[in-house]
């Protein structure tokens, strides 16, 4: 556990010494700014048009404004991710520190879950950026906290799953380049898998739906907890970091 | 200390390491010596638990470095061919992570910490960034971190490689002084190196182990017989190379006198006798006797270099007279 930490905290020291964390809060902050932005238009000008025609639908904040925001993020995390994860094992194998991990008394397990949990807590720096528009809402308008947090809490989890599916990624090459580019298409393949079957029922639609990696953020951002959904995220980045130890450890075997 | 078993390393098409053998006593400085590609550092990385032996045991202070790793790790301190270094950490950062990394902590961390800077002379680079410093700091820092956490066993793969003389020096008069704690293994492909720090040598060629042994004993070993270098000048004008030659045939014990050189009335010869007769009180007596003069007078040692050459040359030849033989057999087999 203690391996764990230290191994975790060497790598976040590593994102913030250089300019690769700042540039990527930046950037996410940035982007989370005008997806906020151009959904609020959109509901206040919905609002307006729905009053002027004397109609009362209902308008909730939840529904119409933070659910699509989350969700679109979700989609956005897919660019993120690559640029996260794709120095962490790659770089260490380019410069041979590699050697001074894995002659460590430190098990390769500790090693893996330090880096993804260091992966995690950038992505959550990331996430934290968004608050700021978030505190917007909650000065002007009275939004429920609680599905909030469940669609935060979804996003971490897609994001768990989609950096443990890039950790796996970073061990297969020396170039960190190779390792992002890569990451980048298995997540997008993983996210588009599910549009052939939009208009089927057959049960392949239904397994490709399943398999996509951004259609599970979806019941989050409405503010529903779904057990279902959890589980896959949480078996992604089960499975994720289960064949990075293979990697790694097929890597002393060929190596 | 360290118990290698016919251990083995077999890649896809080659075989980088064969059947290797040897021990290795506690507190001793072992040099590694090889040329390129003899698979020193994939002996080196199977000492380490980095690599797994393909067959063969090794064990590092009684633990198996397959069964119990982590025992193996907790007692080696490792320095690869380059070190293994964050360019963007600062150097007690570095030594602190590492040193986390091997188990210590708190008051003992921060002291281990600055022992070591002491120890290598990296205090005064204590707060750069490492992919500053140059490379025979760099150097230092690896190896400050190998002990960082005093480990039993130091393997240090070429420490001194791409260092410039002095550093060169230094780092070796380093690990010399890490000899008492630690038992050492260093590889390199440097003779005089191997002559200088260490006590004991293994050679290995081609991934097989060709001889294990003291310095010195290698050295008596290659040499069988004692030989003497000689200078002689004539007192009065030069010295006629021949008759000097037969006069010293015929001190007793000489096997044997070649002309090395022969510069303006001085002439070196290098004088070969049997094995274990002390023949140089005789040569210097028949020399002053004849009326020469006697400049110089030292055992001619065989260096490492020619040893090692030697070595690996005759374990080749003996290879192409095996094969010679074998064919006379095949030879005489039909008329059998």
């Amino acid at each position: 556990m203690r391996n764990i930490w230290v191994i975790c905290r060497k790598e976040l020291s590593s994102y913030f010494v250089s300019p690769v964390a700042y540039v990527l809060l930046a950037l996410y902050a940035v982007i989370f700014g005008l997806f906020f932005w151009l959904f609020l238009q959109r509901f206040i000008v919905v609002g307006m048009e729905m009053q002027m025609r004397g109609q009362s639908y209902p308008m909730n904040i939840n529904e119409d404004l933070i659910r699509p925001l989350l969700s679109n993020m979700g989609v956005v995390g897919l660019f993120f991710i690559p640029m996260i994860t794709m120095r962490l094992f790659a770089e260490e194998k380019k410069t041979g520190t590699i050697e001074l991990l894995a002659t460590s008394p430190v098990s390769d397990l500790e090693i893996i879950v330090g880096k993804w949990l260091a992966a995690l807590l950038l992505f959550c720096s990331l996430m934290f950026m968004t608050m700021l528009d978030m505190a917007f809402i909650f000065k002007y308008g009275r939004p429920d906290w609680k599905p909030l947090l469940i669609g935060y809490l979804g996003l971490l989890l897609q994001a768990g799953a989609m950096l443990a599916i890039g950790t796996f990624i970073s061990t297969l090459t020396k170039n960190q380049i190779i390792a992002g580019i890569s990451t980048f298409c298995v997540l997008l393949a993983l996210w588009i898998i599910e549009w052939p079957s939009e208009f089927e029922s057959a049960m392949w639609a239904k397994v490709l739906s399943y398999l996509s990696i951004v259609n599970h953020v979806e019941s989050f951002s409405r503010g529903v907890l779904d057990s279902k959904d959890a589980i896959f995220y949480l078996s992604v980045i089960f499975l994720g970091l289960f064949f990075t130890a293979r990697s790694m450890e097929s890597l002393r075997w060929r190596s | 200390m360290i118990t290698v078993k016919n251990l083995t390393k077999r890649y896809a098409r080659t075989v980088a390491v064969d059947e290797i053998s040897f021990d290795v006593a506690q507190g001793q400085i072992v040099g590694f010596l090889g040329p390129n590609g003899a698979g020193k550092t994939t002996t080196m990385r199977m000492l380490t638990c980095f690599l797994p032996p393909s067959s063969g045991t090794a064990t590092v202070a009684g633990f198996d470095v397959l069964e119990q790793p982590l025992e193996v790790k907790k007692r080696i301190g490792y320095l690869p061919e380059t070190p293994p270094i964050y360019p963007e950490m600062e150097t007690t950062e570095y030594l602190e992570f590492v040193g986390k990394l091997k188990g210590l902590s708190g008051s003992d961390l921060q002291k281990r910490v600055a022992y070591v800077c002491e120890r290598c002379a990296v205090a005064d680079v204590k707060s750069k960034l490492l992919g500053k410093l140059s490379k025979g700091y760099r150097q230092r820092v690896g190896l400050a971190q190998a002990i960082i956490h005093n480990p039993d066993v130091l393997i240090l793969d070429e420490p001194t490689a791409g260092l410039d003389p002095k550093q060169i020096n230094e780092t070796r008069d380093l690990i010399k002084s890490l000899a008492g704690d630690h038992t050492i293994i260093l590889s390199t492909h440097i003779l005089p190196e191997v002559e200088q720090t260490c006590e004991q040598v293994i050679i290995i060629n081609k991934g097989r182990l060709v001889a294990t042994d003291s310095v010195r004993n290698l050295q008596a070993r290659a040499r069988g017989a004692e030989s003497v270098l000689v200078e002689i000048a004539g007192r009065t004008g030069d010295i006629e190379a021949s008759i000097v030659q037969h006069k010293l045939e015929q001190v007793s014990g000489v096997s044997r006198v070649l002309v090395k050189q022969q510069i303006d009335g001085r002439g070196i010869f290098e004088v070969e006798s049997q094995k274990g007769k002390l023949v140089r009180g005789d040569l210097a007596r028949a020399i002053v006797e004849s009326g020469w003069n006697l400049n110089e007078l030292r055992p001619a040692a065989m260096s490492l270099e020619e040893i090692f050459l030697q070595l690996t040359q005759s374990e080749a030849t003996a290879k192409a007279e095996d094969t010679d033989e074998q064919e006379i057999a095949a030879v005489k087999e039909p008329q059998a």
